[in-house]
């Protein structure tokens, strides 16, 4: 029985992950620190410069930034352009309409974007914009083809243009391997670069589930009591049992 | 007992059979005393359900059923509400773990024959429990309005359109509308929170009154009211339920609930199974997201919709699809009347129910898996031969178990 | 396993088992209870939404009465004039809680004139009866108010009467004067009505 399970298992999957692998690229890891309340603090700067001008956190409120240790006066006097009140949401001022007419679709709201497209897609995206010129922004992208939304941190990075070589497969043929050179460096160095993208990640995913602290929290205490309940309900199982046993 | 207590009863019990539906449930609703691991299903089956309606009630009172709202008010839970976030886990892990504990209580009655006679009615009513069970998690993963809530309904609407003759009318007659929009999300919140509920209580209460009527089957797969005690009556393999199993569901609770509390707090989209990343976008009524797939529990059946490729005696592909979608959920309805083994439970059925058995769990598990993956050539023929074996388990039933060579049945339970 | 009748019963072993297993299940039932309970207080929304509100006293003139919207209830503003103020020691007699004993108003308003600045009135404009919206009363003597009246606040519902400084009078269905809402002032004419402390 246990040998015809293992060879019909493997039956069934082997030729199938010879399949599996796709086309897609592959994503640099996001090294995710959601304690580090710096690293998220300088993430929710650049989210506030950067970002909040187009796109929308429209679900998330400003004081809830207290999360990241700040007062609601750093809050009011660091975070917000927009004239807003504290408790108010990260909405934007920019009209959908006039949005979409600038770029061709709406920004898309960020507040749960880390959740959707994964915190490693985010990091690869804002690393890799490079030089187009037959785009109408100017910039495209290696992960997001065509992205309508220009390098808007390029004054950081520098920017990157796009080199296509021909390697060799190893099966006597060639495929084409996709590289980005940076052409003209920005204010930041290319580790400052990925320790600013990172941040900002960092705040992104953290965004998209403010309570995500809290629940790991409060996660460990309720482990740690069903353990004891465990224990408990064990030992009076046993001793009832002992009548049938 | 106090005194005092004692009359209190006494005073109830005058005006409402109390202590008699105690007894007649509990401490005098004789057991098997040999059920194992396979017995807990069923109580924690009763626990998610009331998890469920309890989560359910109190998201209700912050959800929004408009569907340029829905999205908002889901993250407004999230986020606004305090502990919003952990109530909305607990009910959208407790969807996913109903059909795991379903699936396995479903399981637990096919390897030793609990659907056998005289408990064929018990295992219909069941069958009604999984049937509204289904349309309670397609109406409910349509609320946050995301992009695969969307995406996944109009999938599922389109089924219904299809059906000859009726189909169009009965799919606008469905929607409210000439598309999925406001309209449909609305209804679909009611039969979710009101409608479907209130059944799917009725007929729990409905399956466990049946239940203990004709007493609970075990792994032995005997009668256990065949041989009572003389003099007492009661099944001499049978012990009373309170306390002896209660004091073990309580212990199984706490080892399911490590489980569910896991995912809980620290995995609650589970690795995008539980809950998808695509619906974490709003619904966009413009474009599709480029991988559709069901929640996990319903990839199996959306794997054998997707495996009909070509037409069939005047029915199109389409059609053979959905026919054979609806046809692998209700097949289990006629289990009682396919299986012709002497014998109930698997430990004394033949090699082949046992190899048919095991096949049978090996196509759900592969279909399930495929249903999750976006399909190419391969994988359609693989989703072909695996719905083939799927109702051969079925279809071939009558002949196979019938000439199986089973073992005797034991006249007593083993310890 | 007939005879399991005879071994059923509960020892020592088990009784204490059951209290602690109760215990602890007792715990968890009022842990599980507390975030649906939580979840029902105000949300992180009805809190911004209920956040204090600043006014702007520029343009408020002696006599005029300010509406301002907080948490959805209306608070008046009132800039009384010197004879306003002095109908409020004539009326001692009159209201039920002349000196304002009872916790209507914080520790900062429980003087004669009921407010931080003399003039200035801020008051909930709701009845202590049963919520109904009082209306401000300035004329003298009029027909349907008595000759007695010199001016305050009248409730159309029930008839309840308050005078300038909110207190209510004797021998009317409202119990209590009229709430003062915790305030501050953040500069000479710029009010905060919902919050007296810095930076709450």
């Amino acid at each position: 029985m246990r040998k015809m399970k293992g060879f019909l298992l493997v039956c069934c999957f082997i030729p199938l992950t010879a399949f599996a692998s796709g086309p897609e690229m592959r994503l640099d890891k996001a090294p995710l620190h959601p304690t580090d309340k710096i690293s998220l603090q300088r993430g929710a700067q650049a989210f506030v410069n950067y970002c909040l001008t187009c796109h929308s956190a429209e679900y998330m409120r400003y004081n809830r930034l207290r999360d990241l240790e700040l007062s609601e006066k750093q809050i009011s006097e660091n975070f917000i352009f927009t004239g807003q009140k504290v408790g108010e949401l990260m909405t934007v001022a920019m009209k959908k309409k006039e949005a979409k007419q600038w770029f061709g679709v709406a920004p898309p709201d960020l507040s749960v974007i880390a959740r959707s497209r994964g915190p490693d897609w985010l990091y690869t995206y804002l690393r890799t914009f490079y030089r187009d010129d037959s785009t109408a922004t100017g910039w495209n992208n290696l992960l997001f083809d065509k992205a309508a939304m220009p390098h808007v941190l390029y004054q950081l990075q520098g920017e990157q243009t796009l080199e296509v070589q021909a390697e060799d497969n190893g099966h006597g043929g060639t495929h084409e391997v996709k590289k980005l050179k940076l052409t003209s460096p920005g204010v930041l160095s290319k580790a400052e670069y990925d320790a600013y993208v990172a941040d900002l990640v960092n705040y992104l995913v953290y965004l998209g589930e403010p309570a995500a602290t809290k629940r790991t929290q409060l996660g460990a205490i309720v482990m740690l009591f069903l353990f004891l309940m465990l224990g408990l309900t064990y030992a009076l199982k046993k001793e009832y049992w002992r009548d049938v046993h | 007992m106090s005194k005092r207590l004692e009359s209190m009863i006494g005073w109830i019990d005058a005006r409402f059979p109390l202590t008699s539906n105690w007894k007649a449930h509990l401490t005098e609703y004789y057991a098997p005393k040999n059920f194992n691991f396979w017995y807990y299903f069923g109580s924690l089956a009763m626990l998610v359900l009331v998890n469920q309606l309890l989560t359910g009630i109190f998201l209700t009172m912050n959800y929004k059923p408009d569907a340029s709202m829905a999205f908002g008010s889901v993250e407004y839970i999230m986020r606004d509400v305090d502990f919003g976030w952990l109530i909305r886990y607990m009910h959208s892990t407790g969807a996913s773990m109903f059909f795991v504990v379903v699936y396995l209580h479903m399981f637990r009655g096919m390897m030793y024959g609990s659907y056998r006679k005289p408990r064929e009615l018990l295992w219909l009513i069941g069958m009604g429990i999984f049937f509204v069970l289904m349309m309670l998690a397609f109406t409910g993963y349509i609320l946050p309005w995301g992009q695969m809530s969307y995406w996944g309904a109009q999938v599922i609407v389109s089924m219904i359109g299809a059906i000859p003759m009726v189909g169009p009318t009965l799919s606008n007659w469905l929607l409210g509308d000439f598309m999925l929009s406001d309209a449909a999300l609305n209804r679909f919140f009611a039969y979710h929170v009101v409608t479907l509920p209130v059944l799917l209580v009725t007929l729990v209460v409905v399956h466990i009154l049946a239940l203990h009527e004709v007493g609970s089957n075990n792994p032995d797969g005997i009668e256990i009211k065949a041989n009572k005690h003389p003099v007492t009556n009661i099944p001499v393999d049978g012990i009373p339920f309170h306390p002896y199993y209660t004091v073990k569901d309580i212990f199984g609770v706490v080892v399911f609930l490590m489980v569910f509390c896991g995912i809980i707090f620290f995995a609650p989209e589970m690795g995008g199974y539980f809950l998808e990343y695509n619906n974490f976008i709003p619904a966009n009524t413009l474009q599709t997201p480029d991988h559709i797939a069901p929640v996990w529990y319903f990839t199996p059946y959306y794997s054998m919709l997707r495996a009909v490729t070509v037409n069939f005696l005047w029915i199109d592909a389409k059609l053979w699809g959905i026919i054979l979608m609806g046809g692998s959920v209700a097949i289990f309805a006629l289990l009682p009347w396919l299986d012709r083994s002497p014998v109930k439970s698997i430990r004394y059925k033949g090699p082949i129910f046992k190899f048919a058995l095991f096949l049978f769990v090996i196509s759900v598990l592969v279909l399930g898996w495929l249903g999750t993956k976006s399909p190419t050539p391969l994988y359609t023929i693989l989703a072909q031969v695996f719905t083939v074996i799927y109702f051969a388990f079925f279809i071939l039933m009558p002949w196979y178990s019938k000439i199986d060579k089973t073992k005797p049945e034991p006249t007593r339970v083993k310890e | 396993m007939a005879d399991i009748e005879k071994k059923q019963g509960i020892n020592s072993r088990r009784r204490f088992l059951i209290t602690v297993t109760s215990v602890a299940g007792g715990i968890a039932s009022a842990a599980i209870a507390t975030p649906f309970v939580m979840s029902m207080m105000p949300s992180e929304r009805a809190k911004a939404a209920g956040a204090p509100v600043e006014v702007d006293l520029t343009k408020l003139e002696p006599g005029m009465l300010l509406l301002v919207e907080w948490r959805g209830k209306v608070v008046w503003v009132l800039d009384r004039t010197p004879e306003m103020l002095a109908t409020l020691k004539k009326l001692d007699g009159e209201v039920a809680d002349p000196k304002s004993e009872k916790q209507q108003q914080p520790p900062y308003a429980q003087n004669e004139t009921r407010s931080i600045k003399p003039a200035i009135l801020v008051v909930e404009g709701v009845c202590t009866h049963l919520g109904c919206s009082p209306v401000f009363r300035k004329d003298i003597a009029p027909a349907d108010l008595g000759p007695d009246w010199i001016g305050g606040f009248f409730c159309p519902c029930h008839g309840s009467k308050f005078d300038l400084a909110g207190r209510v009078y004797k021998h009317v269905p409202a119990p209590t004067n009229l709430v003062v809402p915790p305030h501050m002032y953040l500069s000479d004419t710029r009010l905060l009505i919902g919050s007296d402390k810095e930076s709450a």
